[in-house]
This record gives structure tokens, C-alpha cells and sequence, in this order.
């Protein structure tokens, strides 16, 4: 969802956010009540197929789910030995399934408007105290800053690792706590500038 | 306009401003400072971000203790990091975002995103991931953020720091071109040559206030 979307012109992109969503949240739901490895397996493929469809490559397809292949492996291995083949493969490849079907909705679809639409959602729960501008502000800042706070660790390894201290934890967490209040600090004063209304 | 009446600024026992008094008219005004000498703070003063302890901050004659909000909506502000600046994943929802809060329409925010990407060369990064652009876009980026929200004047806090040449130099132009009244706090004297009026700060008072070929080179001495 960091910088997943693709521009296009696909049905899939046209498609509003709030029924893509709808339709992952069932997807997911079917995914976990099924117990058949067929059915997996053949909604795994039918997932993939959508991939073409939403002018997505199928090397796209894959490297969503490239940096779990260590966890896909361990989970295998350990249902192998304690359950059998069987459900080996029916756990990991539902699991491979949801995390295809999460990322062809992100894919295709910009986080602004998925924020929209989770804001919508989320205005029906204003009775109850629940603020959906705050929310949407707090999702949106998520997704902007986890690959800034990346780069700021990347920033303070390098230059802990000049001075041998690149397996400290505290030397490494130590400079990035501090950078990052002083960034939150300076952040709410960029969205106080912007008018932004709490 | 803008206005400083006898400002000061503290905090705890330190003293960062001390009773300035000054108007704020021309249109392209720099302050310059050594690290600590209190022009950032100055800089916040003038929009509200910072208050000060004692005396008063005006702008087009609305004090910024009571009409933050207001003055905010007249006097953009462009930090020195713009990665701290940027707070939308998106490069056109970021440009959106000031505009949502001052309640613009869905059609004036399109209009308006259109026109500064354009005027920047930026158009073909619209829906680009913002942490993935160079320094200087990012830079480009924060500017036209404050820009499209049409403010009277323009505070800048060392918006060149972080760049290269070639950016630092395209920066400049993006400044020397914009209509409003800008005001920029930097260490960048090249930046500053065809500004009307610089005023040097240290230890939190007026060293020096006057055109670029009377306060730099007093300052350069200051500072050697």
C-alpha cells in the first residue's frame, strides 16, 4: 500500500474502492471457511488470472509475495511435519491467496481514495465518539512516513556501523527515537500550516 | 504586511528574541543567522507557529496569538526538510491536502493541482509515491503544497540547506518567480544578492537591517 498503486485504465482501476474492498473482505472470509485444497487452488489461480486482467504483470504478482517466501517455507515445513502434505499446502497457499487478492485491490486502487472510502465507512460511527478525519490523517501518515523512518534507519545504521556499533541496539535506537520526535514535532507544525483543523 | 511590536521570546531561561521591532513590507526580505542566533524561531513567529512571550505579531493586522488560524491561511510556510513538510503518501494528494482543509472544491483542487504541477514541470510525477522523489522535487513539492493554497506571503526556513547545486539554483528561480511577498530565513548569501532587504540576527537581536550590499558584507565580518 507504501507506493503499491499502478496507474491504469483496467476495470479493475475503474472500479470504485468501496466494492474492490467489499470483494477482498469476502474473498478473505471464503478463503478462511473453505477447506478444500482444490478450492484453493483454484482460487489462487483465478486470483492470479486477475493480475493480466488489471494490466498487472504476473512478475508483479510475485513480488507481492516474494518477502514472505521465508515464512511461507517455515509455515510449510512446520504443517508438513505436524499435519501432513495436505494441509501444508492448503495453509500456505490460502495465505498466499489473501495477501495476492489484499495487493491486486491496492494495486488498483490509490490509498487516497481507499482512505476516502474507509472515511465514509467510518462516519457512520460518529455517534459513538469515533473521528474519521483524524483516522483517515493517522493512515495517511502511516503510509507516508513508514518508508521515511526506512531511510532514517538505514541513515543511522550506516553511521553506526562506521563506528562498529552497527549490532547495538540501543546505539541504533537511541538516534532514531530522537530523529523521530523531532520529525512528529516538526510534522504536526507542517499540518498546522496546512490548515488542517483537528 | 506584517508587523513585530516589541517581541521577545524565551524559552525558560533563555532569551532567543530579544524586544524586536520591525515592519515587514518589501517584497523579498532574508534573514540570515548564525546556527542559534534565533532566526527560525523568528521565522515561526510569523505565522503563528511560535508565539512570543511578550509583545505582539501581526499580520495584515491580525495577531497571531488570537487569529493563528487566519494568519496561517495568509502566510504559507515551507520548512527546511521538505520530508518533514510532505505528509500525504502521494504527490497530488499532497498537493490536495491543504486545499481539503480550507474547504476548496473537488474542481479547484484538480484546476489548481494542474497548474502548479505544470508550472514546476512536475506533471508526469502527479500519482508518483512522494518519499521516492529526488531532494529537489521534494523540495518543489513543499513549496507548491504551500502555493496552491494561495497564501499573501510566503516564510521559507532554509529551503535550500539540503540541496545540491543544480537544485539549490532551481529553487531559487521557483522563488524569484512567485508573485507574493517571501521572506527567507537562510545561510545561503548567493540566494539572497537581488533580495530589497536583509536582516542579520544575533543572539537574538538586529545586528544589521538593509539591503543585501549593506548587510552582508558586515555580516560576513560578524561571522569571521
Amino acid at each position: 500500500m507504501l507506493d503499491l498503486y499502478t496507474p491504469g485504465s483496467s476495470f479493475l482501476h475503474r472500479l470504485p474502492p468501496a466494492p474492490k474492498m467489499l470483494a477482498m473482505m469476502l474473498g478473505a472470509t471464503l478463503l478462511f471457511i473453505n477447506q478444500s485444497l482444490p478450492v484453493t487452488i483454484a482460487a489462487t489461480l483465478v486470483i492470479f488470472a486477475l493480475y493480466p486482467v488489471a494490466q498487472l504483470t504476473l512478475k508483479q504478482a510475485f513480488a507481492q509475495i516474494r518477502p514472505l517466501l521465508i515464512i511461507f517455507v517455515l509455515f510449510f515445513v512446520v504443517q508438513w511435519y505436524f499435519s501432513g502434505l495436505e494441509l501444508a499446502a492448503y495453509v500456505v497457499l490460502r495465505l498466499a491467496a489473501l495477501i495476492l487478492l489484499a495487493s491486486l485491490v491496492t494495486l488498483t486502487t490509490r490509498s487516497s481514495d481507499m482512505i476516502d472510502t474507509m472515511t465514509h465507512g467510518l462516519s457512520y460511527l460518529k455517534p459513538i465518539g469515533v473521528n474519521p478525519e483524524k483516522v483517515s490523517l493517522a493512515i495517511s501518515l502511516a503510509l507516508r512516513f513508514i518508508p521515511v523512518l526506512a531511510q532514517i534507519t538505514r541513515e543511522v545504521r550506516e553511521a553506526q556501523k562506521t563506528r562498529g556499533l552497527e549490532r547495538s541496539v540501543i546505539a541504533v535506537a537511541m538516534p532514531m527515537a530522537i530523529r523521530a520526535i523531532k520529525m512528529a514535532d516538526d510534522i504536526s507544525d507542517a499540518i498546522d500550516s496546512r490548515g488542517y483543523r483537528s | 504586511m506584517i508587523k513585530l511590536h516589541d517581541v521577545s521570546v524565551s524559552f525558560g531561561e533563555r532569551t532567543v528574541l530579544n524586544s524586536l521591532s520591525l515592519d515587514l513590507t518589501e517584497r523579498r526580505i532574508a534573514i540570515i543567522g548564525a546556527n542559534g542566533s534565533g532566526k527560525s524561531t523568528f521565522a515561526r513567529l510569523l505565522n503563528g507557529l511560535a508565539l512570543p512571550t511578550s509583545g505582539e505579531v501581526l499580520v495584515h493586522g491580525l495577531n497571531t496569538r488570537k487569529k493563528g488560524r487566519d494568519v496561517r491561511r495568509k502566510v504559507g510556510f515551507v520548512f527546511q526538510n521538505p520530508d518533514n513538510q510532505i505528509v500525504m503518501p502521494v504527490v497530488e494528494e499532497d498537493l490536495a491536502f491543504g486545499m481539503k482543509n480550507l474547504g476548496f472544491s473537488k474542481d479547484d483542487i484538480a484546476t489548481k493541482t494542474d497548474e502548479v504541477l505544470a508550472r514546476y514541470n512536475m506533471s508526469d510525477l502527479r500519482e508518483h509515491p512522494a518519499h521516492l522523489l529526488s531532494g529537489g522535487q521534494k523540495q518543489l513539492l513543499a513549496i507548491s503544497g504551500v502555493l496552491v493554497m494561495a497564501p499573501d506571503i510566503v516564510v521559507m526556513d532554509e529551503p535550500t540547506t539540503l540541496l545540491d547545486l543544480r537544485n539549490k539554483r532551481r529553487i531559487a528561480r521557483a522563488v524569484a518567480a512567485l508573485d507574493q511577498m517571501v521572506i527567507t530565513v537562510t545561510h545561503d548569501l548567493d540566494l539572497i544578492t537581488d533580495y530589497d532587504r536583509v536582516i542579520a540576527i544575533d543572539e537574538g537581536r538586529i545586528f544589521a537591517d538593509g539591503t543585501p550590499p549593506d548587510v552582508i558584507p558586515a555580516y560576513e565580518k560578524l561571522m569571521s
